[in-house]
């Protein structure tokens, strides 16, 4: 579970404000419009950025003093997943090892979080030699191997195209499932959230609400709400 | 000048001197390079990811020597490390260590700032990616900084080797019989022996030289235009554990920038003496500059509005601005000293060829400044002027100049900062009575009144930074006004 307990966010004049609870395991989408802090809202939980005022705790244990590579989560940003010098195996394998020295057994467990997203077969090519979407999917073969209990996804998919992106929303869901991993997703797509997510947060206004579910947020009759969806 | 080469056919001289002089020039030129990268990457590496007071302003001091003309520069260094200067007997300053030392001066902060901009550039993903996977120390330097700074290497060695290779005052005052290159000694060849076919046979090998290294250049990633204002860091990249480590890395770069100019500042400052020959030499090389910026933006400015509609053969004219850096001054001399050899020089025609020179050397920024102003601003407009029948005059002063008027005024001052601290188009065609600043220390030197000297340093490293200084407002006045 993760908690956000009355925070306050202010970076040169953009406040943000959100006090709300995510459920273990569920799979939620960040909507709103542009500006309004969604990404803020990753980057304060992967400790990217952090709050002025109040606490955020992962299960229970509060993360404001523990270092990015020290919280429980993985991310994935629009573009840049990759480092260009290395390989589809090595970037992954960096998420086991920062030397690269891996064991057979490591070795067996990148290969195997390659086969999982689907590019095996490309394991030795540079990101620079790949498609957009086959970058994105080296991105989640390291969320595999990671292993860590939450995933944020910072529009990850929004450069592709509509088919690739549901394909990619397809898998995503998969290994959501496989691995219970509690997903938050950013997203500029509405139809992205009904199509995956369990409940949706709405950040509007410096403000981000409680997660609702996702047919209760598409019937809401909150004027902010029926704006950004232009209903 | 190649047709005169040619006509004199085989009689090329390319004797056991001048294979000397060749490899003097690339060693000298190899060694500068070498130590103006070890010095700037540990710098620039702290510089761009490390957060502490003092920061910003380390940044600017690094912007400085490239703006100081080298006659100030070697005045300096003379006055810190020479023989009876602050810290004499650490470097023999008439050598070959005293050659690289300078050379060092100006390029090694020009590194630090290409250098931070290319580390600058990484994403901002891939540092987060970095920090959440763990990496730190060697491995971050391993996988985020070094691949950064490999794109850029090669592009940044050749460039400093080039400026080595062609450099003129330093070699001159710091180099002897045996510490010669090919630029000093077609002047010598030139000026004071007379001997105008051994001239010819160093202008081709340096020709040969700059055009292999210009081409090199050509084939690797271009780095932003040196000089241009670095962009801000977002701070949660840099990190605040700013120890002696850290400052270990940026004190030897520092001491080299700073006690020169604090030498210069320090013994100039009493020392600036207002006298008929020093407004003179004022009047004499503000005028020179003035025409020179004039000259250089009435050739640049066709050129730039060819090469930015990417008309046809504009490759070609890229080339024509590209000469500038691929026959250096000293070769363009040697051309005008044999056409108008036996009309003598008179103080006019002499003033006007230093001008000419100047504002070749200038082009290739001057060019580069409008063009990529032009492309940014000015070429949209093409369509709608040719809808609305504008054109000629009319479409320069009601459209053209109003969009690229701060364009004009950086290039202008870039052309002028060049022209007013450059001592080697004057040492070249200078005529009897012809006095600039540069040509006023280096006889103050040569005289051994050298306090005078540096009061005239002083004036004149002043002048040139605070014009660059205006140049780059307008740099950012264009940027913020499109």
């Amino acid at each position: 579970m993760i908690i956000f307990s009355k925070c306050t966010y202010e970076a040169s004049g953009f406040t943000l404000a959100a006090d709300l609870k995510i459920t273990r395991g569920s799979f939620v989408a960040v909507v709103g419009p542009s500006g309004a802090g969604k990404s803020t809202l990753l980057n304060l939980i992967a400790g990217f950025e952090s709050v002025r005022s109040g606490d955020i705790l992962i299960d229970g244990q509060s993360v404001l003093q523990v270092p990015p590579d020290r919280r429980p989560v993985s991310m994935v940003f629009q573009d840049h997943n990759c480092f260009a010098h290395l390989t589809a195996f090595q970037n992954v394998a960096l998420g086991i090892s920062t030397s690269l020295q891996l064991s057979e057994e490591q070795s067996l467990t990148v290969q195997q979080a390659l086969t999982s997203v689907g590019i095996a077969h490309l394991s030795k090519r540079l990101p620079g030699q790949m498609s957009g979407g086959e970058r994105q999917r080296i991105a989640l073969a390291r969320v595999l191997v990671r292993d860590k209990p939450v995933l944020l996804l910072d529009e990850a998919f929004a450069a592709l195209g509509p088919g690739l992106r549901k394909e990619m929303m397809r898998l995503l869901k998969e290994l959501h499932k496989q691995r219970g991993l509690t997903t938050i997703m950013v997203t500029h797509q509405p139809e992205d959230a009904t199509a995956v997510a369990d409940q949706i947060i709405f950040v509007e206004g410096g403000e981000v609400q409680m997660p609702q579910s996702v047919s209760t947020f598409f019937k809401s009759t909150n004027q902010s709400v029926r704006q950004y969806l232009g209903t | 000048m190649v047709w005169f080469a040619v006509g004199q056919g085989g009689s090329l001289i390319l004797d056991s001197y001048i294979w000397s002089v060749l490899r003097f020039t690339v060693l000298q030129a190899g060694l500068s390079t070498i130590l103006s990268i070890a010095l700037a990457l540990p710098a620039a590496w702290v510089l761009a990811g490390y957060k502490f007071a003092g920061r910003d302003f380390l940044l600017a001091i690094f912007a400085v020597p490239q703006m100081m003309p080298a006659i100030v520069v070697v005045l300096a260094l003379t006055g810190v490390f020479g023989r009876s200067g602050w810290l004499p007997n650490l470097f023999n300053l008439y050598s070959l260590s005293g050659i690289v030392l300078a050379h060092a001066f100006f390029n090694a902060p020009l590194c630090i700032r290409l250098f931070v901009g290319a580390l600058q550039s990484v994403k901002l993903e891939n540092n987060r990616l970095a920090t959440q996977l763990g990496l730190s120390g060697f491995r971050k330097w391993q996988h985020v900084d070094w691949p950064a700074i490999r794109t850029v290497l090669p592009h940044i060695s050749l460039l400093v080797f080039l400026y080595c290779a062609a450099s003129f005052v330093v070699v001159l005052t710091f180099g002897g019989p045996s510490a010669t290159t090919l630029e000093v000694a077609i002047y010598q060849s030139l000026r004071l022996d007379f001997d105008v076919a051994r001239a010819i046979s160093l202008a081709i090998l340096q020709i040969i030289l700059c055009l292999v290294l210009v081409t090199l250049i050509g084939r690797f990633y271009g780095v932003e235009e040196a000089g241009v204002e670095l962009r801000k860091n977002p701070h949660e990249t840099l990190s605040s554990t700013f120890t002696l480590q850290q400052f270990s890395a940026i004190i030897l770069p520092l001491v080299l920038v700073i006690a020169p100019l604090v030498h210069l500042l320090w013994v100039g400052l009493p020392s600036i003496n207002i006298r008929p020959i020093l407004l003179q030499a004022v009047l004499t090389s503000g005028g020179i500059a003035l025409f020179s910026a004039l000259v250089s933006l009435l050739i640049a400015w066709p050129l730039a509005a060819i090469v930015a509609r990417r008309a046809p053969h504009s490759g070609v004219y890229s080339a024509i601005v590209m000469l500038g850096l691929i026959i250096p001054p000293a070769v363009l001399a040697t051309g005008w000293f044999i056409l108008l050899r036996g009309s003598g020089g008179s103080y006019l025609q002499s003033a006007g060829l230093i001008c000419v020179l100047n504002s070749l050397m200038a082009l290739p920024l001057v060019f580069s400044i409008l063009r990529s102003a032009m492309v940014q601003n000015l070429v949209g407009h093409d369509q709608l002027c040719d809808q609305l029948r504008l054109r000629g005059w009319l479409r320069f002063s009601r459209i053209d100049y109003p969009i690229m008027r701060f364009a004009i005024f950086q290039s202008a001052l870039i052309a002028c900062v060049l022209s007013m601290g450059d001592l080697t188009a004057v040492m070249l065609l200078g005529a009897q009575g012809l006095i600039t600043m540069p040509s006023l220390i280096a006889s103050e030197m040569g005289n051994y009144r050298s306090t005078t000297a540096q009061g005239t340093a002083l004036l004149l490293a002043s002048i040139c930074i605070s014009l660059a200084y205006l140049a780059q407002k307008f740099a950012v006045a264009q940027d913020s006004d499109q």
